[in-house]
């Protein structure tokens, strides 16, 4: 056995917590009586949701004649919210399945929540496609043959908008697996501690009578990487096929081989900064600091800085592309984002996303809470406007002037998006009340990371046999 | 078979490298095991028991590969059979534009498949009671249980666990159980 204390690593949990600290602080958030904060985040986001539920039923009684699309610009709003909610889930996947293949054990202590953020942006995204599509109440049938007037025809299986279907939905199948397998043990452990005969049903329902047998490990360790093997790809493809919603028309500004990437890149950006928004808040109000270190959101400000320097790439690329293929078109419709009547909103996600990022090649700034959590809201704001800017300016002057058109959002539309946003910290909230927030089944694991037996040894006696 | 008349024993150990080492010991003694029990996956546990690598993988191989054909053959029908179109002289079949679905059900078929193996092959379902023999065994505490079987030797046994600090060593009736409401398994 080594008997060197570690001093290249510093620990990914602080305060030399033993294994019962660990559960202890994870389950007080569940098990005691919750906080006012949380009561009144609870009721505030709860209310914004119910307002988001009621518009969502209001447009889909009244129809999208309620939004303020036109001939010309027939994706304003609509869409720029479902790409900007799917984007979102990209952080959690990126955490849980990549970064587990690249053995960054700093993941797990904000896996669990980054992956529930997963689910619930999904969950938003998915509003805006089935309103839009219309008759919602027959969406269950909109893969098989759709009911109308010339007896079945089937979906167009080349299009990318039915590809879109099938990724979202195995997107949306596949997280849930992955966030509930790893969810097991841990409901476990919180069965075993309950006292009340409500929670022992709830936790022992939902852990299926988990009880750590190492026969059980060996195929749930195998379980879990075979999980992040799939997700890993399937989260590429997935906003690699939202991009080709837009790739593969003929529209400039749409029609560009750099969308998968770019969006990819993108969505793994504004994740990471709605899930710097999320932690910094539970950070502070659930006092999980010795979990979620500052070296975690040191880690959280590089990769920030990495992607949001992509997205910054692929807008010159973008750019230069356009005036190097001497398409007249093309030019026209990057001049008229950066000039024309939409140039605001252009220029508040190139000083979101490209601009204010880089002052985190500070480390002081990467491992300040308080800027970051600026910083995070910065990036939530510039990669909304990012698609706003991809949808809305490109389709409003196309080729033919006289079909030029311009694009205000209603109020149905302005309330769908708070909405969304309620349904969100809603459901978030939910989540850290009723289950564990943290996976300490995959802290414990890597508590001892470079380090010794801290029973035996201190950090101040290094010994140098 | 004579194991039903078989006593347990039973370690509890409070550190995972303990748990290890003991196992280590007790493989090469040769005794059988009944379970080890740990709060958290710790690494190279399952091959110091000398459990063979998870069969799983080959559950999701071939569920992958149903999801596949499916979506190939599925596609096919929907598109090159039953209503074939002629899209822009690319056929009624081009196979680029199959790709996304085939990959996206073979991921779809291949994960659920794998949960769903999960769960068969550790026999897990809703309202399954667990059997426990601490009450922090999910929690911070290590267990080894040994079948008390001809190749089982106390006194050997008791050394290893002292040796690697065992916290508790007790031998315990064969259906032992510390989850009062537990009946199962």
């Amino acid at each position: 056995m080594a008997h060197h204390y570690s001093e290249l690593r510093r620990p990914l949990v602080l305060g030399d917590k033993t294994l019962h600290d660990v559960t202890n602080d994870v389950c007080s958030s569940i098990e005691g009586k919750p906080s006012l904060m949380w009561w009144v985040g609870w009721l505030a986001t709860g209310s914004v949701a119910a307002m988001g539920v009621g518009v969502i039923l209001y447009q889909i009684y009244v129809g999208i004649g309620t939004w303020g699309l036109n001939k010309t610009v027939g994706w304003g709003f609509d869409i720029t919210n479902f790409v900007f909610w799917i984007g979102i889930g990209h952080a959690g996947t990126l955490i849980s399945a990549v970064l587990f293949l690249f053995r960054q054990k700093w993941r797990t202590s904000i896996n669990r929540s980054a992956e529930a953020m997963t689910l619930f942006a999904v969950i938003c995204a998915f509003v805006f496609p089935v309103i839009h599509m219309g008759r919602p109440w027959i969406g269950a049938i909109w893969i098989a043959p759709y009911p109308n007037l010339r007896g079945p025809i089937w979906v167009n299986v080349r299009s990318p908008l039915l590809w879109d279907v099938f990724a979202i939905s195995t997107y949306f199948t596949i997280s849930l697996c992955f966030w509930y397998i790893g969810l097991i043990p841990d409901l476990a452990t919180v069965r075993d501690r309950a006292k009340h005969w409500a929670r022992k049903v709830f936790y022992g329902t939902l852990s299926m009578g988990w009880r750590g047998s190492v026969r059980h490990w060996n195929h749930y360790e195998t379980t879990y990487m075979i999980f992040a093997g799939l997700a890993t790809p399937l989260v590429f493809s997935v906003h690699s096929i939202v991009s080709m919603d837009f790739a593969t028309s003929v529209l400039p500004g749409w029609h560009t081989t750099i969308f998968p990437p770019y969006f990819v890149a993108g969505a793994i950006f504004s994740g990471f900064a709605m899930v710097l928004t999320l932690l910094l808040i539970a950070r502070e109000t659930m006092n999980l600091k010795s979990y979620i270190t500052e070296d975690h959101l040191d880690n959280m400000g590089k990769i920030i800085i990495l992607t949001g320097s992509m997205v910054g790439l692929a807008y010159s690329t973008e750019f230069l592309i356009a005036w190097y293929s001497g398409s007249t078109y093309e030019l026209f419709a990057f001049i008229n984002r950066a000039t024309g009547p939409f140039a605001w909103s252009y220029w508040i996600m190139v000083s979101c996303n490209v601009i204010s990022p880089q002052v985190l090649w500070f480390r002081k700034l990467r491992r300040s809470p308080i800027f970051l959590f600026i910083m995070s809201i910065f990036v939530n704001i510039g990669m909304w406007f990012e698609r706003f800017v991809i949808i809305v300016t490109s389709l409003h002057r196309d080729f033919l002037p006289s079909s030029w058109a311009h694009y205000y959002p209603t109020w149905v539309e302005i309330a769908t998006l708070a909405g969304t946003f309620g349904i969100f910290f809603f459901l978030f909230f939910c989540f850290i009340r009723l289950l564990p927030g943290i996976a300490f089944g995959e802290v414990k694991g890597v508590m001892k990371m470079g380090r010794t037996h801290k029973h035996e040894h201190k950090p101040a006696e290094v010994s140098h046999a | 078979m004579p194991e039903e008349q078989n006593n347990l024993f039973m370690a509890v150990f409070t550190d995972e490298d303990h748990c290890l080492e003991a196992v280590k010991a007790c493989t090469q003694a040769n005794f059988t095991y009944h379970d080890v029990l740990a709060p958290y996956a710790v690494h190279g546990l399952d091959r110091a028991m000398g459990l063979p690598f998870s069969k799983i993988t080959w559950v999701t191989f071939l569920c992958g590969l149903g999801g596949t054909s499916i979506a190939f053959l599925g596609m096919g029908y929907i598109s090159g059979w039953d209503w074939p179109l002629n899209i822009g002289g690319k056929g009624a079949l081009p196979f680029p534009a199959m790709v996304p679905i085939m990959f996206e059900l073979t991921v779809l078929l291949g994960g659920l498949c794998t949960m769903l193996a999960l769960f068969a092959f550790c026999f897990l379902f809703p309202g399954k009671q667990a059997r426990l023999f601490h009450a922090r065994q999910t929690d911070d505490r290590f267990v080894v249980v040994l079948e008390m079987d001809e190749d089982f030797s106390e006194a050997k046994a008791r050394e290893i666990f002292t040796a690697n600090h065992a916290e508790e060593i007790r031998q315990v009736p064969h259906d032992y159980n510390v989850n009062a409401a537990g009946e199962d398994d």
